[in-house]
């Protein structure tokens, strides 16, 4: 209690503290709000609780990892650095794939059945690949230690590796390109037409099998430039993705479906609230207090929810 | 009803001699019966009721920890015994450890029942999937709390008191003590169903606007079902507790992606919303995972995830949803035949 006191108190004496948590935690954010993003996408069009979300992104890191630990990029005369850049790209395509083969064999079969069913689905798929992950790359935690500089401010309160800050844009700009695709290009209307009414858009002559598939790998290859992007800063391990499953419910449960500001701000301020409780509490409570914020989201919905007398469904 | 009878009495009859013909396979059988236990208890709620908890195993691993910390508190201050951890300056004598046993077990299967009474209302505003992703949430949260709290041992769990009993006695003990538990559990369940009160349930399960239109308080009735259901897991877990003499807090008793699964897994494999259903189920998805745990060292994680997926998307029915589709005379169910449709 006292620590907690003591902790606190710090936030005050040194207000560059703050700065930094929040700095810190729109970074990370950023990712929550790519994967966040992925599963509204996913629950919208196809009204699927993908659960294994948070393991297509540790996929997608391990599948960047192991392009820079095996070195057949850096033998043609790359560094370190443009391979795991290069990774981003490479582990959207690889999880392309990936997602595209879990629609083919499992998703297409629950997506019209009840919520349940896809959810419990959803979640043996997790476990599955949390354990192949396993079993192929053990389960220490893995990160890219990759040589870019670390600028400091404020006397050396605030700490921003390059590393932080590229990965940050990264993701912005994966943002924009995904939005862009879906207001401007063909398959993105398909998508939206779908999520709105999926019977009309079968009568309109769009083929909903096809946006299915197409989203759930889209979904997918988001997710795991995402992860892509946190093994160059932060670490990964097979079983941390359920975690990152959480944080997107959490996300999506907050700011609602096809609210994508909503999203976005939902995302970066569950990064910086992270920051804030795991300063104040200790480190030892971060996975706790992602969860915790799960469950306040959902009552403080409940209760929202209660006061038109309906219930959460 | 009296071939049934005699069924039920040579079930008995081989649960009470089962340790006694195998054994070597005793630890393995107390396990079944707990599958059994927390697989029927998981039915009450998500069979009977259609709330598909994922976050059972809340009560499990709290009634582990209330188990032991009612046993070793009863004599001992508790966050000493877990500074010392194991050291031998504290002993139970047999006396003190059978006491603390019914204790913790009763304690800790009271003490899950009053936290359901407590989650419920909270809990039961929710409903299909964000019930499911909200109990989860609940469990994996508790997981992650109890390890940081220092009283009950941190991350390195908690040591039980050795038992004064032969390992061999000792194992023939937790097995009676979980068969028991799964007994009196079915008897329940049985009479359970029966009531009134069951009607209700399954009532909301089929249409709960239209079972509150009916009058029925349905949040009374959910919250009572989820804590019959979390005294017996709760006790189950304090059992466990006894079994396993060490437990730690995120692979033992907050166990979410083994035994948390497992439950939901045996009932949809037997059937969901059946009284026999849960215990085949746990039969079957127990004999499979030994199986697959001795052929498929390594790969087993794998081969459940998939057998989760399979029963999931295939299976759904389960065995006696299946045979209740086939063979609805075994149910007592009347099917007018196909012929006198025709001649109709």
């Amino acid at each position: 209690m006292d620590q907690i006191l003591t902790n606190t108190g710090y936030l005050f004496q040194y207000p560059v503290l703050n700065l930094a948590f929040i700095i810190d935690g729109i970074m990370i954010g950023s990712l929550f709000a790519l994967a966040a993003y992925g599963l509204a996408l996913v629950w919208g069009v196809m009204n699927v609780k993908n659960l294994a979300q948070g393991d297509f992104v540790i996929a997608g890191g391990y599948c960047s990892w192991w392009l820079v630990k095996t070195g057949w990029l850096q033998s043609i005369g790359l560094s370190d650095n443009a391979v795991a850049l290069l990774g981003v790209p490479i582990a959207f395509v690889v999880m392309w794939g990936i997602g595209w083969m879990t629609y083919k064999l499992i998703i297409t079969r629950v997506i019209e059945r009840d919520l349940f069913t896809s959810l419990l689905a959803t979640f043996g798929l997790a476990i599955m690949m949390a354990q192949i992950l396993n079993l192929m790359f053990g389960s220490d935690t893995q990160s890219l230690q990759l040589d870019y500089k670390t600028y400091s401010f404020a006397g050396g309160f605030i700490n921003l590796p390059m590393a932080k800050v590229i990965g940050t844009c990264m993701a912005a700009g994966l943002a924009v390109a995904v939005i862009i695709f879906m207001k401007r290009s063909r398959m993105g209307q398909a998508i939206r037409a779908t999520a709105q009414d999926s019977r009309a858009a079968r009568v309109m002559g769009i083929d909903t099998e096809k946006v299915y598939a197409f989203t759930f790998s889209l979904n997918a290859a988001i997710c795991g430039a995402a992860g892509a992007i946190i093994v160059m800063v932060w670490v990964i391990q097979p079983f941390y993705g359920i975690t990152y499953s959480v944080r997107a419910f959490v996300i999506v449960t907050a700011a609602g479906l096809g609210n994508l500001p909503g999203v976005i701000a939902a995302g970066l301020g569950i990064g910086a609230a992270e920051q804030y409780g795991a300063h104040i509490f200790g480190i030892g409570y971060q996975q706790a207090i992602a969860v915790t914020l799960l469950l306040i989201v959902l009552f403080f919905r409940l209760l929202q929810q209660r006061r038109k007398r309906q219930a959460l469904n | 009803m009296s071939k049934n009878w005699i069924l039920y009495i040579a079930l008995l009859a081989i649960t009470v001699a089962a340790p006694f013909l195998f054994p070597s396979y005793t630890a393995f059988l107390a396990t079944l019966w707990l599958f059994i236990v927390v697989a029927q208890a998981w039915d009450m709620t998500g069979g009977q009721m259609g709330y598909n908890s994922l976050g059972n195993i809340f009560f499990y691993g709290t009634g582990m920890y209330a188990g032991a910390v009612f046993a070793i508190g009863l004599y001992y201050n508790v966050g000493e015994w877990t500074d010392a951890s194991r050291s031998e300056i504290f002993s139970f004598t047999a006396g003190q450890y059978y006491t603390g046993m019914v204790v913790g077990i009763i304690g800790a299967g009271l003490f899950c029942g009053l936290c359901a009474l407590i989650i419920g209302p909270l809990f039961f505003g929710l409903r299909g999937p964000y019930f499911a992703i909200g109990t989860l949430g609940l469990a994996i949260a508790a997981g992650e709390i109890v390890s940081n709290i220092e009283w009950l041992g941190g991350g390195q769990g908690i040591s039980m008191p050795h038992s004064p009993l032969h390992p061999d006695f000792e194992k023939v003990l937790i097995y009676f003590l979980f068969a028991g538990l799964g007994v009196v559990l079915f008897i329940f369940c049985k009479w359970f169903y029966s009531t009134r009160f069951g009607a209700a349930i399954n009532a909301i399960r089929d249409d709960e606007e239209k079972a509150e239109a009916m009058g029925i308080h349905t949040l009374r009735y959910k919250t009572i079902t989820w804590a019959i259901s979390a005294v017996f897991v709760g006790a189950a877990g304090a059992v466990s507790a006894f079994q396993l003499i060490h437990f730690e807090p995120l692979e033992t008793a907050y166990q979410t992606i083994n035994l948390g699964i497992f439950m939901v897994v045996c009932v949809l494999l037997g059937g969901k919303g059946t009284l026999w259903g849960p215990v085949i189920g746990a039969i079957l998805f127990h004999v499979f995972k030994e199986v697959t745990w001795n052929y498929f060292l390594g790969g087993q994680w794998v081969a459940l995830g998939l057998l989760i997926v399979i029963i999931v998307v295939f299976f759904q029915d389960g065995l006696m949803g299946y045979l209740k589709h086939r063979r609805p005379e075994w149910f007592g169910i009347k099917v007018e035949s196909k012929d006198k449709e025709a001649a109709a």
